[in-house]
């Protein structure tokens, strides 16, 4: 998994030389629910082997503040998109496809985690952006009263790219190892090796003469026994 | 790597004891049967009287040989699937019955009594045509095949070519059929449509071409629907635009002209729209067939006719008649023809061939189910009776695929449910209980609490125990009856009046749902159908959703199962209602559904009669709610902004989130976008929502506990790469929350590709693939855990879980190929886990959940050891005795399907495929359940002897101190 993470406040000075494209991020909240995508800041994307994300994004007007407050009493949902776009193309025309990828939170939590979201972007093998997520931390909505003024200004954004991991093959060059191994282990102790009769032999050959000769008494007390009772029939 | 094996066989036979069954519990908890599919092609064996065969070929690419007594298999060959095995011709003679499969591609020989085969021949390429016996001087001894473009003769008795010829101008000509009269000569019939019929005869000797010629036909489009060869070789065919019959000498070289009879001079006509069907009979291949043939007007009207010195007269007419086939038995043929009777029977008569008289006594009466559809096939199975007569039994295909096997006067000897071979999908579900269980149910429902008073209250405890008592001395009375009948004649025969949940819900309705569109009732315990609806109207290439609305546990409300039957091209579907105990349609009215419908989606939210509500969303995301009653609708209106759905768009590669609006209307809330030019998303999978899960977390071997990511609404999407390369192929698994879009995990697979199976169930996710690097099938499983700490410790929601799980994988190699796979399920999910794997051999494999944990460490510790891990081993055991059908196996297993039964350690198993295979199988052992084998004398005996010694002892002990007390 290549993640490299950013945490980017808003007006922070963009590095100069990063050698990537914008793309926008957007959302929207409204209390009739319908989406009405404005900016929310940009998206400097770089492709290649480490996939690098920054976001720089503006404080929200004092309108959007009461906004989302509305919102976020009514239980409304707070919406991001990013168009869809590849990390990997060389040129601007191939990276970008139609369409939009949108997800959600609710208003509420990020309100009162006094915007402060983690975004995630995820990208398939070949570089194209898939999905987009984003949580709020904490991100439950207990109701608390939220000071507008300090705590809803500015978004303290955690910004990942995660490209699919590889799975797993079976492993078997390790298991020959340490099979060889163990093996190895048992070829030096010789004690090992040797079986269960040869070690307890000496123990083993008492009990079985000591069992044969019981037996043996038995079957002659038996023997006895029906001899008698024939004699006592006649 | 033998040594490795051995160790290995070694090292978990140490850890497992056997799971095997006894040779004495075979066929007590399961049971299979065996089906061949849609007859093609049924021959009954006439070669001696007492014979009992019948050599079916069916559409399932199956040979086999039905008991014409007892409708059981004496055996079956079942081919591959697809046009390969696909079964061309059968044709028999004696004891031998020669086969075509895959297109012409390969002519077989079967010997009958034991099915074996005798040679096989491989064939010249082409498609294939025709094929016939060809027969010499009264024997038969060639089978000719006839393909596109050429033309063989082989020997019966080795399968060896006798010749092989090219057709002349085969790539204008059509040829279609063969003809030999036994007078040594094969004649090949080929047309250009709408020109002329092309005849060419060849020598059966070395295949010399006799003779060839051509006739005008101008209206002739195909040969093989409207022609037919009767009498001494005079070929007829019939044309409805002109209403005419048309007949030629095939070998006169005089008559350049086929000659034309219009129908109207024999006082008949042809329903327009319909196309006649000629049917003549050749009872003997090495000679000419007879002079009577059958013309079929229309769906119910068929008519005998005769050719005589170039004039054809009627015999006789059948209106109305349905059927209609001939039958030889020695040297006498007849026809049996099957005509309405009332509404719900047919009656089949039977006619000599030569005169067209009726013979005395010979009706058979055919009860049409009326749950069933109409017959549309009829073999007739003629013999001779010691008096001389013909006596005859019939064999009737219908069109729900019931083979029913019928003798005088009417009774029926044997059915098949041929609908079975397809099963498409199947639900199980409770059992209602008896009378007596329900009216205790019943006396403490919420209703009648609120009604009665206190008095009527203890008054219809009273009345309800007295019913408890009267049936337990009923039961008693059966019971001692039962005792003193001999054990033969006590018959377990099984209705659906006598069917009530047992102790331990282990007996269960399974429904079934058949591609034909048939609806079966099956009782799980014994495999008797109950009740079959046959549902007219569907399309070939619906498929079929089954929801349970409302199960057994709402008395007095019936259980109610929902169909959803949707045309997989228009995407218009439609629902049917009914009663899954007892197979009868409801009564409740169905919502239209005028658009495509996209998703379903069944709520827990309950109605006022306890029925599920369903969703259904149609292609402009409109919601369509059943049932859909006001109590319904507010509780949706309630609800709304809880109820997320998802819809996928594999064309697209399109994943997408909607929640509804209080109007029923949606909002697209999420979108995930999966680019089709890398990958297509080929199968997307939820939880199933009757799973539970007992533990939240593992306890590790230092005694804390990693807790389980188990997020109900995550979806499972398995993808593959476009690119086919075995390099570069890919298989994708991607999970993303189904309410929130969030992808929770992505990885890739590398140098594999498909068919993926998976099961998605519980924090894990077991996949199998084939891996193209080292061309072996590898078993994959994911599971997600939160960590040492529960984010929210009461409820989970998926709006509400910031922290991503950590995912744990792991990867196996699998020994053996895969046709289906599926998980255990058990009441509360305390049981462990197994894997249920089909295998193309017809096998299942019952594999312990416990080999697929990606937290087998690769070096033992005391930890893992603490926590009873496996050490890692790359290699998947299979091992015989985990084969839960031991060698009942499943022809082309298709699915398996798992229900929890009533004992927490008992999940009920069935696989489908050709065959149908049901059991129990116990992942943790029969824990909760005594042994068949318990010494409950020795127990019983045991405590009694306790209970005196204490006794004994106790008066005694206060003797003893008494005495004491006295001294």
């Amino acid at each position: 998994m290549t993640v490299n993470v950013c945490v980017c406040q808003s007006g922070d000075a963009v590095d100069t030389d990063f050698s990537g494209f914008s793309v926008p991020l957007e959302h929207s909240f409204e209390v009739d629910d319908v989406p009405r995508f404005r900016l929310r800041g940009a998206l400097q994307l770089r492709g290649g082997r480490e996939n690098g994300v920054y976001l720089s994004q503006n404080q929200l007007s004092e309108k959007d503040r009461s906004t989302l407050k509305d919102v976020a009493a009514v239980d409304g949902l707070y919406r991001i998109r990013v168009p869809r776009v590849s990390l990997q193309a060389d040129r601007q025309t191939e990276r970008q496809s139609e369409g939009y990828l949108t997800t959600f939170v609710r208003a509420c939590s990020l309100v009162e985690s006094h915007l402060s979201d983690v975004i995630t972007l995820h990208t398939d093998v070949s570089g194209y952006i898939i999905g987009i997520s984003i949580v709020t931390i904490p991100g439950s909505c207990r109701g608390v009263e939220v000071e507008d003024e300090v705590d809803l200004e500015v978004f303290n954004t955690t910004i990942s790219v995660v490209a699919p991991v590889t799975a797993p093959v079976p492993e078997t060059a390790p298991y020959i190892e340490r099979m060889e191994q163990e093996m190895e282990k048992k070829g030096k102790n010789p004690q090992e090796q040797k079986s269960f009769f040869a070690k307890y032999w000496m123990y083993i050959v008492p009990l079985v003469l000591f069992l044969m000769m019981s037996g043996a008494q038995d079957q002659s007390g038996g023997g006895a026994g029906g001899g008698a009772a024939n004699g006592g029939g006649r | 790597m033998a040594w490795l094996v051995v160790r290995l066989a070694i090292s978990m036979s140490l850890l497992y004891a056997a799971s095997a069954v006894f040779e004495d519990q075979v066929g007590k908890f399961d049971w299979r049967q065996q089906f061949i599919g849609k007859v093609r092609f049924a021959l009954f064996d006439t070669h001696s009287q007492a014979s009992k065969k019948l050599l079916v070929a069916t559409e399932q690419n199956v040979f086999a040989s039905l008991n014409s007594r007892t409708g059981d298999l004496f055996w079956r060959h079942v081919d591959k699937t697809g046009p390969e095995g696909h079964i061309d011709a059968l044709l028999m003679y004696g004891q031998d019955a020669v086969v075509v499969v895959g297109n012409g591609r390969l002519l077989r020989s079967w010997e009958t009594t034991v099915g074996g085969l005798k040679w096989e021949t491989v064939l010249d390429t082409g498609s294939f045509q025709a094929a016939a016996l060809v027969g010499v001087q009264d024997l038969v001894k060639y089978a000719a095949v006839l393909k596109k473009s050429a033309i063989s003769l082989h020997d019966l008795s080795s399968g060896s070519e006798i010749w092989v010829e090219n057709l002349p101008d085969s790539d204008s000509v059509q040829y279609q059929t063969i003809y030999s009269g036994g007078n040594g000569l094969v004649f090949v019939l080929g047309v250009v449509p709408n020109s002329h019929i092309v005849i060419v005869e060849y020598k059966i000797e070395d295949g010399e071409i006799m003779n060839k010629k051509s006739v005008e036909a101008a209206w002739m489009s195909s040969l093989e629907s409207s022609c037919a060869v009767v009498s001494s070789g005079i070929l007829l065919c019939v044309d409805q635009i002109t209403q005419s019959l048309y007949t030629l000498p095939l070998q006169s070289a005089e008559q350049t002209e086929m000659r034309q009879i219009h129908l109207q001079t024999l006082d008949l006509e042809v329903v327009s729209g319909f196309r006649p069907v000629l049917t003549s009979t050749q009872p003997n291949p090495a000679q000419p067939p007879l002079s009577e043939f059958f013309l079929q007007l229309s769906p119910d009207h068929h008519i005998l006719l005769q050719f005589k010195d170039g004039l054809i007269a009627p015999l006789r007419d059948f209106n109305p008649s349905y059927l209609a086939a001939f039958a030889t038995s020695g040297e006498r043929t007849v026809a049996a023809v099957m005509s309405p009777k009332n509404d719900t029977a047919c009656s089949i008569n039977l006619f000599s061939a030569d005169t067209g008289r009726r013979h005395l006594d010979t009706t058979i009466i055919y009860h049409m189910d009326p749950n069933g559809g109409k017959p549309n096939r009829l073999y007739v199975h003629a013999f001779l009776k010691k008096d001389d007569s013909v006596g005859y039994r019939v064999m009737v295909q219908t069109e729900d695929l019931t083979l029913t096997f019928l003798q005088q006067p009417g009774r029926v000897v044997w059915m098949r449910e041929e609908a079975l071979a397809d099963v498409v999908t199947m639900e199980m579900v409770d059992l209602p209980f008896t009378g007596t269980q329900a009216e205790l149910e019943g006396e403490f429902g919420k209703k009648a609490a609120i009604q009665d008073g206190l008095l009527p209250m203890v008054l219809k405890r009273l009345s309800s125990q007295f019913i408890l008592l009267q049936a337990w001395l009923a039961h008693l009375w059966k019971l001692f009856y039962d005792a003193r009948k001999p054990r033969s004649s006590v018959k377990n025969e099984v209705t659906i009046d006598i069917l009530s949940r047992d102790e331990f819900n282990l007996q269960k309705m399974m429904l079934m749902v058949t591609a034909s569109g048939k609806l079966f009732g099956i009782d799980s315990k014994s495999g008797t159908i109950l009740w079959k609806q046959y549902l007219e109207n569907i399309q070939p290439n619906s498929v079929f959703k089954l929801i349970v609305q409302r199960t057994t546990a709402h008395f007095p409300h019936p259980p109610q199962c929902t169909l959803l039957i949707k045309n997989k091209d228009t995407g218009l579907g439609s629902l049917y209602v009914f009663n899954p105990i007892f197979g009868k349609k409801s009564q409740i009215s169905v919502p239209a559904l005028p658009r495509p419908v996209l998703q379903t989606l069944l709520l827990p939210v309950i109605d006022q009669d306890y029925a599920k509500v369903l969703l259904l969303i149609d292609d402009q995301y409109k919601v369509t709610a059943f049932p859909s009653t006001k109590n319904v609708l507010q509780q949706l209106q309630d609800t709304a902004s809880s109820i997320f759905f998802y819809l996928v768009d594999s064309s697209q590669g399109k994943l997408s989130g909607f929640r509804l609006r209080k109007d029923l209307s949606t909002e697209l809330i999420w979108e995930v976008v999966i680019p089709t030019e890398v990958q297509k998303i080929v199968a997307v999978k939820g939880k199933r929502a009757n799973e539970h899960v007992h533990s939240q977390g593992r306890v590790m071997g230092d005694r804390s506990v990693l807790y389980k990511y188990l997020n109900p609404n995550l979806l499972a999407v398995i993808t593959e790469s476009t690119d086919a390369h075995p390099e570069r192929s890919f298989v994708g698994i991607i999970l993303i929350d189904g309410v929130t879009g969030r992808i929770v995990h992505e990885a890739v697979q590398r140098k594999a590709r498909g068919p993926v199976h998976f099961v998605h169930s519980e924090n894990w996710v077991v996949y199998v693939y084939w891996n193209s690097k080292f061309r072996r099938n590898e078993f994959s499983v994911l599971e997600l855990f939160e960590g040492a700490e529960l984010y929210n410790t009461t409820v989970f929601s998926s709006l509400d879980r910031p922290h991503p799980p950590q995912v744990l994988q792991q990867s196996y190699i699998f020994p053996a190929p895969i046709n289906t796979l599926e998980a255990t399920l058990t009441e509360k999910g305390i049981t462990s886990r197994h894997l249920l794997v089909g295998l193309p051999s017809g096998n299942i494999l019952s594999l312990p959940k416990l080999f697929l944990d990606p937290r087998r460490p690769e070096v033992v510790s005391e930890q893992s050891r603490e926590e009873n891990l496996i050490p890692y081993a790359p290699e998947m055991p299979i091992r015989e005795e985990w084969f839960i059908n031991y060698n009942q196996t499943v022809s082309r297993i298709r699915g398996i399907y798992t229900a929890p039964s009533g004992l927490e350690s008992t999940c009920l198993v069935v696989a489908y495929g050709l065959d149908i295979y049901q059991s129990r199988v116990f992942p943790s052992k029969q824990f909760d359940v005594l042994k068949d084998d318990y010494d409950y004398i020795l127990i019983s005996s045991v405590l009694f002897g306790l209970f005196f010694a204490t006794m004994i002892s106790k008066r005694l002990a206060e003797v003893k101190l008494l005495n004491r007390a006295w001294r």
